[in-house]
């Protein structure tokens, strides 16, 4: 065994995960062909809200290759409900979420039957021969008039309003009360916004399949919650759960896309069940987008109050949000994750949040990346600005007047969080001084004097988001149903080589490489030498998967106390087999030495005796290996300075980024190659909301951005060069300082963007423009018009 | 109908259906699962392969429009167990991430590479419009292309994936093979 004496921790390595998916050696769901597989096909409902009044399967049952057409009367006893694991409130409306509609459907692209045939082909040719009787119902679509209970999505629970959450600092003792300091406010600004409806757009569709041989279900499915989807199966199934084995192979992105329980999943166990065949359903970018859950969705309502001189004194955010037509796995608790965050990285006396959940015959919303709070950051941002504006102050200035400063952590929020550390001056001066904004002011002014066509805008986010999710038992008082540690297993094999089983489940992250350098490490092992298993329940016994930015700050550290526990056991091997006190025996590089002798052993002699155990100390077992399960006591909260330039074309309405520099806080990098890469891929999904995409309905309740030729994932042509850097402040709520790097570039480019926009043409009229800013949209404010 | 395809330069003579996608011949007939479908209206560009040399999207296609024609897909990219550049220079500058539309983007990459040995930004970022990717912002696939063009010989042409490794550098921040 070689020691590696350069710290794996901060080096830029290429990633392990890599060889297999540059030749196309990879293991998607949809490469699964099993003997005798069969093939599920979805009849999706082609309307919003109708009652079923009669399913003729006749014509397709004796199609070419149809092995059985199902509905959801055959489902009817045993489907049982889709899980909502966060009932954010006791008295929450949650209306029965069947995976096969049984005599009602509640949203356009819902599943109504299903063919199992022979291919996929077939199954397809089939669904076409299907006929379904529709009595079409009233569609609510529209929030504000959801409300009202003019009609209803679901008539048995009386009304639409799912839930009210209620957040006040007065309540609280946080801070104070919020209508005080509105009465009393030298300034009161009040503005709407409207975060549009996304689409996760995940690469890969969903795909699973599921195997009844061998006394056992074997689930493959393109998830990102193998663990958590194991048990809602069997919770909803009633299969026991030690007979259900879920595996989530190479898996194409999730972005909390592929954080859900599907029908898809349940109807695939219960097919395969019913037929004792194995099973396989993959879905067409069509049916994805018609079905799998959405994203954001809300109306922002929020009030702010400061002097003039710009204190900000309290913050009022009333909220409603769309669920959607049934709660999914965690769609009411996605606003309220944004509860915490509108205060952002700034102090004020008082803030109340009231959040109104709504049902609406759309596609179920749930978690898209950063969920709730690129809502909040959005919403504090742009009333940052719009502050700024009212008081013609700078807007960066005003920003400094109000944030925490770096020598006031740990700081208690008016919100309740203890943010642990941040240096947000820091971050900003290096934002400023790469993006030379003096400068772009200059030229700003110059453009804005000579009356040019092509306007400059600068846009500014100094954002904080909370990671590492989460400490549970901050996730039992918020209702959620479940807890949010991770755990981790080390192995040490005979060889001295180290298998690590970790309950994270990574979908493009690089889990396989930065667990490998954590471990290589601590164990002072060769990098290479270590091999990660993730993604399968019968390897990795328990887990909590991963999201919210959470793997490396709670799995990591789990992986951190799996190997310091190694260490303690072969510690105390190697004192016996060096026959000195355990105190006198050094650690270094790998190898276990005796303090002020030459007597040597390696991990791998260690290791190699734990396993032979032949001449253990007495009451040791033998073999060398560790569990660890680690449950934080706090979120981490990274922070950043995001800034943006625009150019903005007042003759067509064109926005071209010109100039976009992220200067991120995440903590200490294990891998900056990586850090890097999630902000640029962060980054372009924020500026895509922003400016492309939408998931559209039309009055009939219909999504008419069903392909990706009318829902805007931006091409490379579409999105600029970002410049990226970062500060350090180490996170001090986990021993490796890390923070989270997932969401960050989501959450804080959506209103560094439209800020930019706005500040191009606020000084030709424009106080607001809805997102996306299309051509259309900004040209339409410029004209004086309705955006 | 009966067709006879080269696949990574293996002839295969079959029957298939003529409505069955070219993308389904090679991932379910052929087994070539490193070419994947992530879209059914041809935006995505996860399918593209080569045809005679030059890309095309193969969920675009019938498998027996490719009867008599040469495909190349990423497996069948590397030679004598040597890595193509574009290949390695996407693993070089992290241009991947889940590495769903990785072969996609690859092959589209190297047919860019045939029209423009030395691109700039702007011609790489046009060059890949039709393939779609969801996790690396393209920064890095940008630099991954116009890496590669430095480590290649320039204007290789169309059968640029049958060139030569010699002229291959491998600019490896830490690690690699």
């Amino acid at each position: 065994m070689t020691a590696t004496a350069e710290p794996e921790v901060g080096k830029a390595r290429l990633r392990k995960e890599d060889a297999r998916l540059i030749t196309g050696q990879t293991k998607w769901t949809d490469n699964l062909q099993l003997t005798g597989m069969l093939h599920m096909a979805v009849l999706r409902s082609p309307v919003a809200h109708a009652r079923i009044r009669n399913i003729d399967c006749s014509r397709a049952t004796a199609l070419p290759g149809v092995a059985v057409v199902l509905t959801g009367e055959d489902f009817a006893a045993e489907q049982g409900s889709l899980p909502c694991a966060w009932p954010i409130t006791a008295d929450m409306k949650a209306p029965p979420a069947p995976s096969l509609a049984v005599d009602q459907v509640n949203f356009a692209g819902e599943a109504v039957a299903l063919v199992i045939a022979d291919s996929a082909y077939h199954a397809a040719d089939a669904l076409a021969a299907i006929d379904v009787d529709y009595d079409e119902l009233p569609v609510v679509l529209d929030l504000e008039e959801a409300l009202q209970d003019t009609d209803l999505v679901h008539p048995d629970l009386g009304t639409n309003k799912c839930a009210t959450w209620i957040f006040d600092s007065a309540e609280t003792g946080s801070g104070t009360n919020v209508e005080d300091e509105i009465a009393s406010a030298e300034v009161v600004l009040e503005r709407t916004f409207r975060q549009q409806r996304l689409i996760p757009s995940f690469m890969e569709p969903r795909s699973v399949v599921v195997d009844p041989s061998a006394d056992m279900f074997t689930v493959w499915s393109a998830t990102q919650i193998p663990h958590i989807l194991r048990w809602m199966l069997a919770a909803v199934s009633g299969i026991s759960e030690h007979k259900i084995r879920v595996i989530a192979p190479d898996v194409g992105g999730g972005f909390g896309g592929k954080l859900q329980v599907t029908p898809e999943e349940m109807l695939c166990l219960l097919v395969a069940r019913r037929m004792g065949r194995p099973v396989k359903w993959t879905e067409s970018r069509t049916e994805s987008m018609l079905s799998a859950h959405h994203g954001r969705d809300q109306l922002q309502k929020i009030t702010m109050s400061a002097r003039r001189d710009g204190t900000v004194t309290g913050l009022k955010v009333e909220l409603l949000a769309d669920m959607g037509a049934y709660l999914r796995l965690v769609t009411p608790g996605v606003p309220i994750l944004g509860a915490f965050m509108f205060n952002a990285i700034y102090k004020f006396a008082a803030y109340r949040f009231v959040c109104t959940n709504v049902f609406t015959n759309k596609v179920p919303t749930d978690a898209y990346r950063g969920a709730g709070r690129p809502e909040a950051t959005f919403a504090i941002e742009r009333m940052m600005d719009e502050l700024a504006a009212e008081l013609g102050m700078d807007p960066m200035k005003i920003r400094e007047m109000n944030w925490i400063k770096h020598e006031e952590f740990p700081f208690s929020t008016v919100a309740g969080l203890t943010y642990d550390s941040g240096n947000y001056e820091a971050a900003t001066a290096r934002a400023m001084e790469l993006f030379g904004y003096e400068e772009l002011r200059e030229e700003q002014e110059r453009r804005r004097s000579s009356g040019d066509p092509v306007q400059l805008g600068i846009g500014i986010s100094t954002y904080t988001e909370m990671c590492g999710l989460a400490p549970s038992r901050v996730l039992g008082a918020l209702r959620y149903a479940a807890g949010g540690w991770e755990t981790a297993s080390i192995r040490m094999l005979p060889t001295g080589k180290v298998e690590v089983i970790t309950g994270t489940s990574p979908h493009g992250q690089g889990h396989e490489t930065v667990w490998s350098q954590i471990v290589a490490d601590r164990l002072g092992v060769p990098f290479e030498d270590v091999e990660v298993l993730h993604g399968d329940t019968a390897s990795s016994h328990k887990g909590m998967d991963s999201y919210g930015s959470r793997s490396l700050a709670v799995g990591g550290t789990a992986l951190v106390h799996a190997a310091d526990k190694v260490l303690a056991k072969a510690r105390r091997l190697a004192a016996h087999m060096m026959e000195c006190d355990e105190a006198d025996v050094e650690f270094a590089t790998g190898s276990f030495s005796v303090r002020g002798t030459g007597t040597v052993r390696t991990l791998g002699d260690v290791v190699l005796a734990a396993h032979v155990a032949h001449d253990l100390p007495e009451g040791m077992e033998p073999g060398m290996d560790a569990d660890a399960t680690f449950d934080p006591d706090n979120f981490s909260f990274p922070h950043g300075t995001h800034l943006c330039a625009t150019e903005v074309d007042t003759e067509t309405g064109m926005v071209r980024i010109s100039r976009y520099v992220a200067v991120d806080d995440v903590g200490t990098v294990v891998n900056p190659l990586i850090v890097d890469g999630q902000v640029h891929g962060g980054l372009a999904q924020g500026i895509a909301q922003a400016l492309y995409e939408e998931a559209v309905h039309d009055e009939m309740g219909t999504l008419t951005t069903a392909t990706f030729e009318s829902y805007l994932v931006p091409s490379a042509a579409d999105l600029p060069a970002f410049l990226t850097d970062r500060t350090a402040t180490p996170a001090t709520s986990n021993p490796l300082g890390v923070k989270g790097v997932g969401e960050a570039g989501t959450i804080a480019s959506t209103p560094a963007v439209v800020n930019a926009v706005l500040d191009a043409v606020r000084h030709m009229g424009v106080r607001d423009i809805e997102m996306p800013l299309s051509p259309e949209r900004v040209w339409t404010a410029l004209q004086g018009g309705q955006s | 109908m009966h067709i006879s395809v080269n696949v990574d330069g293996v002839t295969y003579a079959d029957e298939v259906e003529p409505r069955l996608l070219l993308v389904h011949y090679l991932r379910e007939r052929l087994g070539k699962t490193g070419t994947v479908v992530g879209c059914d209206t041809g935006n995505c560009g996860s399918c593209t392969v080569h045809l005679d040399g030059h890309s095309v999207k193969s969920c675009s296609m019938f498998a027996v429009q490719a009867n008599g024609h040469e495909i190349t897909t990423i497996e069948g990219l590397a030679r004598d167990g040597k890595l193509h550049p574009v290949q390695e220079a996407f693993r070089n500058n992290h241009a991947l991430q889940c590495g769903f539309c990785t072969p996609g983007m690859i092959m589209q990459a190297i047919d860019l590479l045939a029209d423009e040995s030395d691109p700039d930004d702007e011609t790489v970022r046009k060059g890949l419009e039709g393939n779609l990717c969801r996790c690396t912002g393209y920064q890095n696939i940008v630099r991954a292309v116009q890496d590669a063009a430095q480590r290649m010989k320039p204007g290789a042409g169309p059968k640029i994936e049958q060139h030569s490794d010699e002229h291959v550098t491998a600019r490896q921040p830490v690690g690699g093979e």
